[in-house]
């Protein structure tokens, strides 16, 4: 990553001015290889977008090669690996008050290198006023873009894309934020823009027959792979109302009412203020009998009803709010008319008015309640305050197709949700601490849900949300604060040879750290948070500081240990009768699951034990009955007919994969079943990677002929999953995964490892049979699941007729 | 509501509320507090509480019961119901900043009946139709005396009058010093205030009151009103041309059919009905933002003391001075999304300027409160409209009292979004027909 601080450095202040300072590794990271620039300048926030490629180094593997000088026969790694660079591509937002944009022009213009860029996409009521300063800073010809059409587009693109992106807002509830899973069929919906003005438009395709072909296209998993001509329906749009009570009006009517001038401190007033005062309410017409009558005495009756007279003063703070109630319940109340009108029960809200402020979510959210008497829902984007400069962004990029691919939030260059609330920090507002990220990373490989879902819906990956269970959340923010140590140490060790990599590690140590404190202060910072968000975050810092894999030499190692023993292990398994066989191989499975360095209880074994082996994990694991055990009826399953397919998810590289999965995987091939071994696409902790896998399975081939037919007769198949993760997403993953599935029928979904098949998919429901088993080992968990360390999780599943 | 309502199949939720609104009082300036609706609470509610039970599904006692009568009182009421009812005939509606009352003067009294006709009936008689005003604040809107009408076989003019329900307190003292409790005469009220002033009608002046809904009130008021016409003229109308000051006309409307009918009452704050027929309506929805609102955030702004203060300075403002029109934004019309520059964008949206703070008169103020609130019901009522599919829209209650500018832009906000789909209709007696309603349940007329 372009660390492009060298404002610091002596000689390039001269443009900036001196009494703004731009956090230098901060903001406006990658810019010397952006091109694609795009602006959208509102009334007080500017937002810039820009497209970066980002070099990465990442560890690759390749096939043994002889001419490697590693010579000692004991110890000969099974492949080798090489450290290379990749560039992948990424989206690049920064948030700043209007203030600092000239600035920032001045020093992106001092930071853009090589672009071929022309063009400024731009949007938002300010471009007309800075289109001039634009041109004359940046060089680049400014193109207006229509506001709306931003906004949608941005729309689509972040409810497509990040996962957690919509949230319901209940203030006092817990937890107050409550993130969406990203619905299948999010169209058509009702977006209602909130800025001087009230806009509400629909977005989708607009009559009802597209809108059942659509669907049907969307629940078929199409949605994250949309043909061009889809996206073009689902960006069309139509204004269907609005209102000229909005932003525009709290804010005006405010300063005339209380003289106070500014929009925040305008609901930070209204957040003191009581609006009884200054409201006429049911109570007050109907004196006590509302009560004997069942009515709602605190029912605003009248709006400003008691302010008419002259010999009472009202408090700034009372008619503020009464003005933010006034001004939240008729929007929410034409909100819930339109929604009526058109048969819709979701409407997102966005613009100004709500941006992050909490006052103005929960009054939103009540009137909605109150007026829909519960049958819409209020909703809100982390990402509202993007919207337009992500729209204008992809509508400058039409030719580059973003929509075509798949994009993650990539959580170390981000800020989190409420960086600029009011409410959470009301009375510094720091001049230069106002910056605030959004980085995009392209995947390279569309991403959909597993068609066995069984409602893709309602699936939920994460199985604690530690954002609602506040006991789980302390105990895994400092479980992960007390291996950070660890990590650096590891991180370190793997980049031997480097000069800087201490330095890195340290910053890595920085980050991760920061966010974990970040977190600690606001759970919800990047949508629900879990285990498996702690771990993609942990991922994403390294990957920051160009640790793409600290694990890979322990990997290579395990994996040259593990293949040295496979024939002695399938020999075993063979002289074995049957029923022990398949009970062995279940031991196997989970002995070899045991082997994780991503665990501490285990990675601390393994370090003060090397020669720790597969027979002592077999030992440590719980006698039957497990703490889940359907073994029973796992094997009673296997006494039946073949399955045709199994789909396996694979966790840990050497013993797991080697010693436990592989033979498993033998023996359902030997039953005629077909077997899609599904691994990382990219590295996360030790657990095995596709790459590694193609190699792994390539050393088995020579040793075991079932293998091998099966690899020549495409009977058993190695894919990638799509991630990069420790746990499972089953909705987003690697379209040609997806599509094999499909055509192979897979009838049987094997999930290995705490990661995938504890911290998430544990509740997963599935349209097959499916297999979920873990070694727990984390005595915290373990005790909250009723067990001790290495309890064993054997969860066998048949889905109801 | 009335009795037996509970059970009814027609789904009203809520009360109306109720018509009045601030009119000020001749004497002064009154008007100022009133009326904001009763139980329509419901409609805007947000407070804090967790008010979001809504109010339907409440339980309601009805009105129309006479809680804890008296067997003397009971006596009364079973001649009630058997005969038409002793004088005097009132009707009364008390709002949260208004009370109306509807007096029914018999102009066929006989020489005999005069004879017997006690003291105190005669001088109630006397003082209510030889004044115009009563004490600072009471007003008899003469112009809507209704002439010799015909009710319970009686003939003789129909009064409205009016004053600030901060009043009340002297209206029961005076009800107790005339001693109105000798007369055996039934209170039928309806609003709000007929609950919160009960005890103090019941302990101050010995006077029972018959408490009614006052959707039914509502209802029934304007069916009958419209039915009598006004001395020979319409009782309802519209407006042709409302945005043209050379050629806007107010034309009589013939409210013979009716049904469906969407019935926006305007008092402090707004409530909306969908009529299906005279007994089967539901409560739609309601607003807090309603005259109430004008009234007060025009005291705030303008510091204005009287509602026709308020709407006289109105007159004269420039509200596109304070509002943000479209034109403003896009520098015409927005076709895109078929906006003309004129509409405005922003209420308000000016005043986020500090130098177009400072530029703005008190009139322009008003004038763009007038205008906002006025905007944002024709466009809750058109939405109402399109979702219960009814196109004849009725606006009453005392907001529109002496207000043409809000009736002109609400019969041409209707008529311009609504492409002429809906209309916007009017009524002489807007802010009566609560009371109307009440009386009518006093003489039983169905």
């Amino acid at each position: 990553m372009a660390e492009c601080g060298a404002s610091g450095s002596g000689s390039s202040g001269d443009s900036l001015d001196k009494s703004i300072t731009l956090p230098p590794d901060e903001i406006f990271r990658n810019l010397e290889n952006a091109k694609r620039f795009a602006i959208d300048i509102g009334g007080s926030l500017t937002k810039l977008a820009y497209y970066s490629t980002v070099q990465h180094k990442v560890a690759r593997v390749r096939s043994f090669d002889h001419s490697d000088k590693d010579t000692e026969q004991d110890h000969e790694p099974p492949y080798e690996i090489s450290v290379q660079e990749e560039v992948t591509a990424r989206l690049h937002f920064v948030k700043f008050e209007n203030t600092y944009i000239e600035a920032c022009l001045d020093f992106i213009k001092d930071h853009l290198v090589n672009t071929e860029t022309k063009v400024i996409q731009a949007t938002g009521g300010g471009a007309y006023k800075f289109k001039d300063l634009i041109e004359e800073k940046l060089q680049l010809k400014v193109d207006k873009e229509d506001v709306m059409t931003c906004l949608i587009k941005g729309c689509n693109f972040v409810l497509k894309n990040i996962p957690h992106e919509a949230f319901m807002y209940q203030k006092g509830s817990n937890p107050e934020f409550r993130f969406q899973t990203n619905h299948p069929s999010v169209f058509p919906y009702l977006l209602v823009s909130i800025g001087s003005g009230v806009s509400i438009v629909k977005v989708g395709p607009g009559s009802w027959e597209t809108t059942g072909l659509c669907s049907a296209l969307l629940s078929t998993g199409c949605m994250s792979e949309p043909c061009q001509a889809q996206v073009e329906t689902e960006d069309r749009f139509e204004w269907i109302g609005g209102s000229s009570i909005g932003g525009g009006t709290f804010w005006g009517l405010g300063a005339l009412l209380t003289k106070t001038k500014k929009f925040d401190e305008l609901l930070h007033l209204a957040s003191r203020g009581q609006h009884t005062n200054v409201d006429m309410l049911v109570q007050d017409i109907y004196g006590g009998a509302h009560q004997t009558l069942g009515l709602s005495g605190n029912l605003i009756a009248s709006s400003f009803g008691k302010s008419a007279t002259a010999d009472t003063e009202f408090s700034k703070e009372d008619m503020a709010k009464s003005l933010l109630h006034m001004i939240s319940n008729d929007i929410g109340q034409l909100a819930c008319l339109y929604a009526r009108l058109h048969c819709l029960d979701r409407v997102y809200f966005g613009g100004f008015f709500i941006r992050g402020h909490p006052v103005t979510m929960r009054t939103i959210t009540y009137s909605i309640n109150f007026f829909s008497k519960g049958e819409v829902q209020a909703l809100f984007l982390r990402h509202e305050g993007y919207l337009g400069a992500i729209g204008a962004f992809l509508k400058g990029a039409e030719q580059d197709n973003p929509n075509q691919y798949s994009w993650e939030e990539n959580y170390a260059g981000s800020s989190g949700l409420m960086s600029s609330s009011p409410e959470l920090c009301p009375t510094q507002r720091p001049r230069s601490g106002t910056f605030d990220l959004l980085e995009m990373d392209r995947l390279e490989r569309p991403l959909v849900n597993l068609p066995l879902l069984l409602d893709p819906s309602s699936y939920v990956p994460d199985t604690v949300d530690l954002t609602d269970d506040a006991l789980a959340r302390k105990y895994w923010l400092t479980c992960f604060e007390e291996a950070l140590d660890g990590v650096v140490k590891r991180a370190v060790a793997s980049q031997p040879g480097s000069v800087d990599a201490a330095e890195r590690a340290e910053k890595f140590r920085q980050k991760y750290w920061n966010k974990l404190q970040t977190l600690r202060q606001q759970p919800f910072a990047y949508g629900t948070l879990t285990v498996r968000s702690l771990l993609d975050t942990r991922e994403h810092c390294l990957n920051e500081f160009n640790f793409p894999d600290p694990y890979s030499k322990v990997k290579q190692k395990d994996n040259g240990v593990a293949l040295k023993c496979f024939q002695r292990v399938i020999h075993s398994l063979d002289a074995l009768g049957w029923e022990e066989r398949q009970l062995a191989l279940v031991k196997g499975l989970l002995a070899g699951n045991v082997f994780d360095w991503g665990a501490k209880a285990v990675s601390d074994v393994l370090e003060s034990d090397p020669q720790f082996g597969f027979e002592e994990a077999k030992r440590k694991l719980q006698e039957r009955p497990w703490l889940v055990d359907s073994y029973s009826k796992w094997l009673q399953r296997l006494k039946g007919p073949p399955h045709k397919c199994a789909l396996i998810f694979a966790d840990n590289s050497g013993v797991d994969v080697i010693l436990g999965v592989f033979p498993f995987v033998r023996e359902l091939l030997s039953r005629g079943t077909e077997v899609i071994l599904a691994c990382n696409s990219g590295p996360a902790l030790n657990d095995v990677t596709y790459s590694e896998s193609l190699i792994v399975a390539e050393r088995i081939a020579a040793m075991d002929p079932v293998v091998r037919s099966a690899l020549g007769e495409g009977r058993l198949l190695l894919m990638q999953t799509g991630s990069s993760s420790p746990c499972l997403d089953l909705s987003r993953l690697d379209k040609g995964l997806a599509v094999l599935v499909r055509e192979r029928g897979a009838d049987l979904v094997v999930i290995e490892g705490m990661g995938r098949a504890v911290h998430t998919n544990y509740h997963a429901a599935l349209r097959c049979e499916s297999l979920k088993l873990a070694v727990i080992k984390n005595s915290w968990l373990a005790e909250r699941l009723g067990g001790r360390l290495f309890s064993v999780i054997f969860k066998y599943e048949v889905p109801a007729e | 509501m009335g009795a037996g309502r509970l059970g009814a199949p027609m789904e009203r939720h809520w009360g109306v509320s109720a018509s009045s609104v601030r009119e000020p009082a001749p004497g002064g300036p009154d008007g100022r507090r009133r009326e904001p609706l009763r139980r329509r609470a419901n409609s805007a509610s947000a407070s804090a509480v967790g008010a979001s039970a809504s109010a339907e599904g409440v339980r309601r006692d009805r009105p129309g019961s006479y809680s804890g009568a008296t067997s003397a009182s009971r006596q009364r009421v079973e001649s009630l119901r058997k005969k038409r009812p002793l004088f005097p005939w009132f009707g009364l509606d008390i709002g949260g900043t208004l009370v109306k009352l509807v007096y029914f003067e018999p102009k066929d009294i006989t020489a005999e009946e005069e004879e017997e006709e006690v003291e105190s009936l005669k001088s109630i008689r006397k003082y209510l139709t030889s004044n115009v005003a009563y004490g600072s604040t009471g007003i008899r809107d003469v112009h809507l005396e209704l002439k010799d009408l015909t009710l319970c076989g009686r003939k003789g003019n129909l009064h409205f009058i009016r004053f600030p329900t901060h009043d009340m307190p002297a209206f029961i003292q005076m009800g107790r010093d005339k001693n109105f409790s000798s007369l055996h005469t039934v209170f039928c009220a309806t609003g709000g205030g007929a609950y919160k002033f009960e005890q103090d009608f019941l302990t101050i002046g010995d006077l029972q009151l018959c408490k009614l809904d006052e959707l039914d009130c509502l209802i029934k008021g304007i069916l009958y009103i419209d039915s009598v016409g006004f001395n020979g003229r319409s009782q309802c109308y519209y407006f042709e041309n409302p945005a043209d000051s050379e050629k806007c006309q107010k034309l009589p409307f013939d409210l013979r059919n009716p049904y469906p009918l969407l019935l926006v009452n305007i008092g402090s704050g707004v409530s909306i009905l969908a009529v299906y027929s005279k007994d089967n309506y539901k409560r739609v929805t309601g607003t807090s933002l309603g005259g109430g609102t004008f009234f007060g955030l025009c005291c705030l702004l303008t510091g204005c003391t009287t509602f026709e203060e308020a709407l006289e300075m109105a007159s004269r403002g420039d509200s596109t001075k304070v509002d943000k029109l479209v034109r403003d934004i896009y520098g015409g019309d927005y076709e895109r999304f078929g906006l003309p520059g004129w509409a405005v964008a922003s209420s308000f949206g000016n005043m986020m300027s500090k130098e177009k703070r400072e530029a703005v008169s008190k009139e322009d103020l008003a004038r763009a409160t007038l205008i906002t609130i006025t905007n944002n019901i024709g466009s809750i009522a058109r939405m109402c409209a399109l979702n219960e599919n009814i196109n004849q829209v009725v606006f009453v209650g005392n907001f529109l009292r002496i207000n043409t500018i809000a009736m002109r832009l609400l019969a041409y906000a209707l008529d311009y979004w609504s492409k002429g789909q809906l209309k916007a209709l009017f009524s002489e007696h807007e802010g009566y027909f609560g009371a109307v309603g009440a009386l009518l349940e006093l003489l039983k007329i169905p």
